[in-house]
Order: structure tokens, then sequence, then C-alpha cells
């Protein structure tokens, strides 16, 4: 019976077969990232390269019977120089800074606890990962009805912690309550992805290795130390990434939740963009201000990346 | 022969295809009125058997999505009911088709409407007979108060002892104020309630609408009527200032907690739920308040924007013109709508189902004030009426606006002067963008 290779090349018609007898590795193989390559350059490339050429003109996508002109670095200069912008800037940094933290902490501490074995040990990990599978823009919605001064439950909550009147605080109306506003809801829905990741890294430590730990004394704090947190340090930081990425482009849920206010306090860089190309209508402006932040993002993860890679090397 | 045969019949096919039956799609906002014409379109498609189509988008998304539709060229709307203040760049950029020609081929008067809503809904430039527009719907901001509320004898009495005038709807705004001051935090039935409810939303052009209703009353005004465009010492004005800090100070002392970011709905939702004895709102909820279980029949009175300090009295302009939209395919079916709408029994019927009529024959009918307990206030309101800005760049204008005035109202950052002069800065900027000076 002949072997698969020489049933294939005994079907394959022999004008085809004579065709790619002519080609070599080298061609067969650019035919196969061909189509790959062509979606990229349609969908990624493309667009970024025009994107870069709007930057530097004054084009409005509602004027189209005025003239494009050319105008420059000057729409990159004026992003720069608007007060605005950092403002803008500062409010993600802070929204940034602070989710992450409070979602690597809470999410690591919950991992550890899931990762040992007890009782309905996956009810509660089914429990804890709800958050996460909801629609952000359902989440915002139902928060502010939590968020609300005279019946929501949060309130309500704090009030019954501190004693405060549940109607004297407005979470999403006021500027020293709002930003964190935000974080909070960030944090109650993207913990658990942090969470599983945070698992899928202790789950990966093999036993024996805590196995030696204990024949050699190793208290738990030590085994910790020098063991678990090394060893799942890399997931941890992967975890990072992608909730660094994720929160630097957010939009929906504070839209929902506060619509960038109360002023500008929760304008983040999304939502400012979005504001100066799809409400202003300024795209030759909003464009660079895109270019910005996609260099900003891909040279902040470019680092972190490398960093990454050197803590998985070690 | 059989030329002439393929010839009569290719003439036959072509005279049958120009009076067939076509799929129209009328764009417009989500809400009541909306359901409205719905209604009132079935009249419309069993006459001339086109089949209507509706598109409808929350308030707050309204505009992002009906601009991005008709700045990106697309047809997925034949008639567009768009808001007032688009109407100039939607003449300079084409995107909604002029109807001069065919009013005048169809004897269709534009002195035949309520002359604010031309202005505000059909004209660009502003007084000029250019029409992009036929007004569709009138609407104005005005107020709605607890009627129930002002008729107990307790409140009267301790209302007349505390400010030595009767509780009864305000002829000024430091009236209103005292009102919403009495009312806060008062407890009614077992319920605390709150002053009033006002706009303060930031996303869209909530608080814009807002601060402008009360703003135009203490002198504010958009630019210099001798000199266009200059804005310094009107837009900022002394006057304008102290409307501003008014608003703030309505804002802070008689909201119900957590209204940092309300519009229409909410304040729908604050007054049907009884939580406030006042609120600002379009003309366009009173309908939906006079049926209402809660609120509903002699527990509601209206009333038109009252006066402020120099006894100016005006109102926020609202409601919408309907337009053939430039890029779709069916201008000449999308012009039989607009002809058949501007009739004058169907625009006596939109007012019976509850869309404002702009039709002078309708609001000027010896009956029609007193054909709903809302009517006179409506009229009263048109009659007061001034717009936003209705400029190309009208998008970015209100979005400075909304950044400065919720910063100042809401987040309480600066002053109102510092608000206005950083207003002032920003609308030369775009203005000088457009180059307009």
């Amino acid at each position: 019976m002949p072997d698969p290779f020489q049933r294939v090349a005994a079907a394959t018609p022999p004008k085809l077969a004579h065709q790619i007898r002519g080609l070599s590795d080298r061609t067969i193989a650019w035919l196969f990232v061909a189509p790959t390559i062509f979606l990229l350059l349609a969908v990624n490339i493309f667009p970024l390269l025009w994107t870069i050429r709007l930057s530097l003109t004054n084009f409005r996508t509602n004027r189209p019977n005025n003239a494009v002109e050319w105008v420059g670095i000057e729409n990159y200069r004026k992003i720069l120089t608007n007060p605005d912008t950092w403002a803008s800037l500062q409010a993600t940094a802070h929204f940034l800074i602070w989710t992450i933290t409070l979602q690597v902490l809470i999410g690591f501490t919950l991992a550890y606890l899931i990762n040992k074995k007890f009782r309905s040990n996956d009810l509660w990990t089914t429990l804890i990962v709800l958050p996460m599978m909801l629609s952000p823009a359902v989440v915002g919605n139902f928060w502010t009805f939590l968020y609300q001064p005279q019946i929501g439950l949060f309130n309500y909550f704090i009030a019954f912690l501190t004693g405060a009147d549940p109607a004297s605080f407005s979470m999403i109306g006021e500027v020293a309550l709002a930003p964190w506003a935000i974080i909070i809801v960030d944090t109650w829905m993207w913990t658990p992805f942090v969470m599983l990741i945070c698992l899928a890294g202790l789950r990966s430590i093999p036993p024996s290795i805590y196995e030696a730990a204990e024949c050699d004394r190793a208290s738990k704090w030590r085994q910790f130390w020098t063991i678990t947190l090394p060893m799942a340090l890399p997931f941890l930081m992967l975890a990072v990434l992608f909730r660094g990425i994720e929160n630097f482009k957010m939009f929906d849920l504070v839209v929902q939740l506060t619509g960038g206010g109360p002023g500008a306090t929760t304008q983040l860089t999304s939502i400012d963009l979005k504001r100066e190309a799809f409400e202003k209508w300024r795209t030759g402006y909003a464009s660079a201000y895109a270019v910005i932040l996609f260099v900003t993002v891909f040279g902040l993860a470019s680092i972190y990346v490398k960093a990454l890679n050197k803590v998985k090397d070690r | 022969m059989n030329a002439r045969l393929m010839v009569t019949s290719a003439a036959l096919a072509l005279v049958a295809g120009a009076a067939q039956a076509e799929d129209l799609t009328l764009c417009w906002a989500a809400w009541d009125p909306a359901n409205a014409l719905i209604e009132l379109s079935k009249e419309y498609e069993a006459q001339s058997g086109n089949t209507m189509h509706f598109e409808f988008v929350p308030w707050t998304s309204f505009a992002d999505r009906m601009l991005n539709e008709l700045n990106s060229g697309g047809k997925l709307c034949d008639l567009m009911i768009g808001d007032s203040q688009w109407i100039g760049g939607a003449a300079e950029n084409g995107q909604y088709i002029k109807l001069n020609d065919f009013f005048d081929a169809n004897g269709i008067k534009m002195d035949d409407f309520i002359p604010a809503t031309v202005t505000g809904y059909a004209e660009w430039p502003k007084g000029t007979p250019n029409y992009w527009a036929l007004p569709a719907f009138g609407d104005v901001v005005g107020w709605t108060y607890r009627k129930d509320w002002f008729a107990r004898p307790e409140l009267q009495a301790e209302f007349k002892e505390k400010y030595a005038r009767d509780l009864a709807p305000p002829a000024t705004f430091d009236e209103l104020k005292q009102i919403a001051e009495f009312f806060q935090n008062r407890d009614i039935d077992g319920k605390t309630v709150y002053g009033a409810s006002i706009y303060t939303e930031r996303g869209s052009e909530g608080i814009t609408m807002g601060v402008m209703d009360v703003l135009y009353s203490f002198g504010f005004k958009y630019d210099n009527p001798e000199k266009p465009y200059d804005m310094e010492g009107f837009v900022n004005s002394e006057s304008a200032v102290k409307g501003l800090e008014f608003y703030k100070s309505l804002y802070d002392c008689c909201v119900p907690p957590g209204s940092s970011n309300g519009y229409m709905g909410e304040g729908v939702d604050a007054y049907k739920s009884g939580q406030v004895a006042l609120q600002m709102n379009f003309a366009f909820t009173w309908p939906g308040f006079n049926t209402d279980a809660n609120v509903g029949g002699d527990k509601t009175g209206y009333f038109a924007n009252p006066a402020g300090p120099n006894g100016d009295k005006f109102a926020q302009l609202g409601g919408q013109g309907i337009s053939v939209v430039a890029a779709s395919d069916k201008q000449d079916a999308a012009l039989t709508y607009i002809k058949w709408f501007a009739q004058p029994d169907v625009q006596a019927k939109w007012w019976k189902l509850g869309g404002y009529s702009a039709l002078r024959a309708v609001v000027e009918d010896p009956g029609f004030a007193t054909s709903q307990p809302y009517a006179q206030t409506f009229l009263d309101s048109m009659a007061i009426v001034k717009d936003f800005w209705a400029e190309p760049s009208y998008a970015t204008l209100m979005q400075s606006s909304q950044k400065w005035f919720h910063d100042y109202v809401v987040a309480g950052n600066g002053t109102a002067k510092e608000a206005l002069d950083g207003l002032v800065a920003d609308w030369h900027a775009t203005f000088e963008e457009e180059g307009k000076y």
C-alpha cells in the first residue's frame, strides 16, 4: 500500500504537479503566508500609515468640501502643549496605576486561596469569575444604580460602615470620589481575569519543588518568597501587561459610569480622543493624538515585554 | 414595428418604475414623539404606497450616530429629522438638499410656520430665505411643577410666612430658587423630596441646554450684534457670569442627590417618581406627564421660563426640522413625504397624537391654547426662544461649553468668570480655525 504522500502526489493533476515542482520551498512558504500578510497590510499597516498621513493635515471628516492642507507637525505641537491632553493622561495614569495594583494584589491573593484544596473550590472559582463575563456596558449601567445616593446599595454599605448619610455623597458626581468610583468598578470586573492567569501560574509549579522545600524544613513564608512568587512572576507580569493595555484604552465602562465627568475628572485619553475624532470631527488632530497614544503604548509594551522575557529566562 | 414596441415597453417600464412604491427610511431620536410619528405615517403609507422604515437612536448618542451617517455619506436615511444646530453644517457640506424650489413648486410657504421654528430649524444662513428643512417638531425648554403640592394649605401658609408671597409658579428666577429651596429635603407624605431637577449631563449637550436656558434671561449674548463672532464682553459679560453663578447655586442647593449627569430621561424619572417639586425639561415630555398615573392630570402644572434680574425672558429652543438627505437615492419619494407632512390636516393630527406642530394654522387655532393643559405654556415658551450656535462647527462649540459648564457647575472648579473666559477662548479658537476672523 503506497504511503499518504505517494497517494497525494498521484492524485495531483499532472499540470498542477508540474507547476508546483518548479517552485522553490521559499516560494511555497511565501504562498502560504501571503494571504496573512495581505490581511495584516490591509487591516493594520495601511490604516496606520493613513492615520500618520492624516495626522499631518488639517483634514476634517465633516468638511468634505474643504481643501485639505498639509500642516506638518502642527497637530502634534498643539496636542503636546494642550493642558487638557496632559490632564487626560494624568487621569489615565491614575486609573491605570491603581487598577493594576489592586487587581494584582487581590487577584493573586484570590488565586493563592483558590489554589488550596477545599470543598466547593470549583463553585467559588465560578462565582468569582462571573463579573468578567458581563458586558462592560451592563456593568457600567448597574453600577450607576449601585452608586446612586438615594437608592444605591454601595452608598448604603458605606453608610452602614461609617455612619454617614448615604445621600450625603455621590461616588460618580464628586471630583474627589469619581476617579475611585471607576477604579472600584474596573477592579470588581477584571480582578477575576488576573486571578485566572495567576492560578494558571500557581498550578504550573511542580509539587515536587514544595516537597523538596518541606524536606529542607523551609517555612511557608520562605516557600512563598523563594518558590511561589518567583515561579508565578512571569504569569503575574503577563496579567499586568494585558490589563495595562486594556485599561490604557478603557472607554465603555467609564463613559457609562461618569461620561468623563464631573468636569473632565475621569476623561481618560480614549474618551478625549473619541471626542476629538467623532464629536468635534477634527480628524487630522485626532489622528495625531492616536499616533501619540500608539507610540506611547507600543514603547511601554516593548520595554515591558523585554523585562518579561528576562524574568522568564531567569 | 418591433422596435417601436420595444421603445414603448421601455417607456412604460420607466414610468412604472418612477411610480413604483419605495422603501423610505426616516431617521430621528428615540423618544415619545417618534412613536407618534410612526402612527401618523401609516396614513402616508396608505396614500402613497411607499413603505416607511424608522431608525430611532437615543438622544445621548443621536448626534454621534446621525452626524457620523451624514458625514460618511451613508444611505441609511432618506429623511432626517436632525437637530436644529446641525443645519449649518448639513447645508454647507451638502448633506441636506435645498428645499426652496420644492416648496415653491408645491405651494409650501415658510410664512405658514412659527417664525422661530423657521429660523431655528430650516434656514441657513440664518435670516436668509434659504431653506434646508421643513419645521417638523417645535420644542422648547420649560418647567413643570407639582400643582398638588403647591395647593396644600399648610405648605402655602408656611411659604407665605417665609417669603411673604403665595406659593405659585415663579415670575423670576430668584423666586424659582426660593421655591426649590423651600421644597429641598422636605418631607411630603413620609417621603423626602427635593427642589428641582435641572440639566447636568456631560456627554452630549445636556448641561449646555440647561445653562443656556437660564443664561439668556440674565443677559448672555453669543456675540456682538454689530460684529459677528466678537464674543468678548458678551459671552463672559457680568450678567452672564451672574447667570452661571445662579445655575450653580441652583445645582448646589436644590437638586436631588446624585444629579451630576442628568438630562431629559433623568429629569422625567425624577419628576414622575415624585422626587422633585420643579423640573426643567423640553416640552416634548409634557404629554407624558399629563397622562402619567403618578403625576398626571391636575397634579402637574406648566410654566414658561421665568424672567431674569432685568426682566428679560428667554428660553432654549429645542425641536427639529425634517430634511431630505442628499446621499439618498430616493429623494423624489422622500419629498412626497415632506409634501404630505406639510398639509394642515396632517399637522393637526400630528398635534393630536402628541407631536408639537409648528404650523401656525394649528397653533393659532382658537381652540389650541385650551386643547391641552400645557398648550398655552408651549405657545408662551415658543414666543421667547433662542438657540445655540448652528454653525458648521457646532459640535466643537458644544463640546467646549459642555466641558466648561460641567467643570464649574458640577465639579466646582474655578469661578464662573473663569469658566466663561475659558469658553470665549475656546470658541474664539474654533472660529479662528474656521476662518471667521
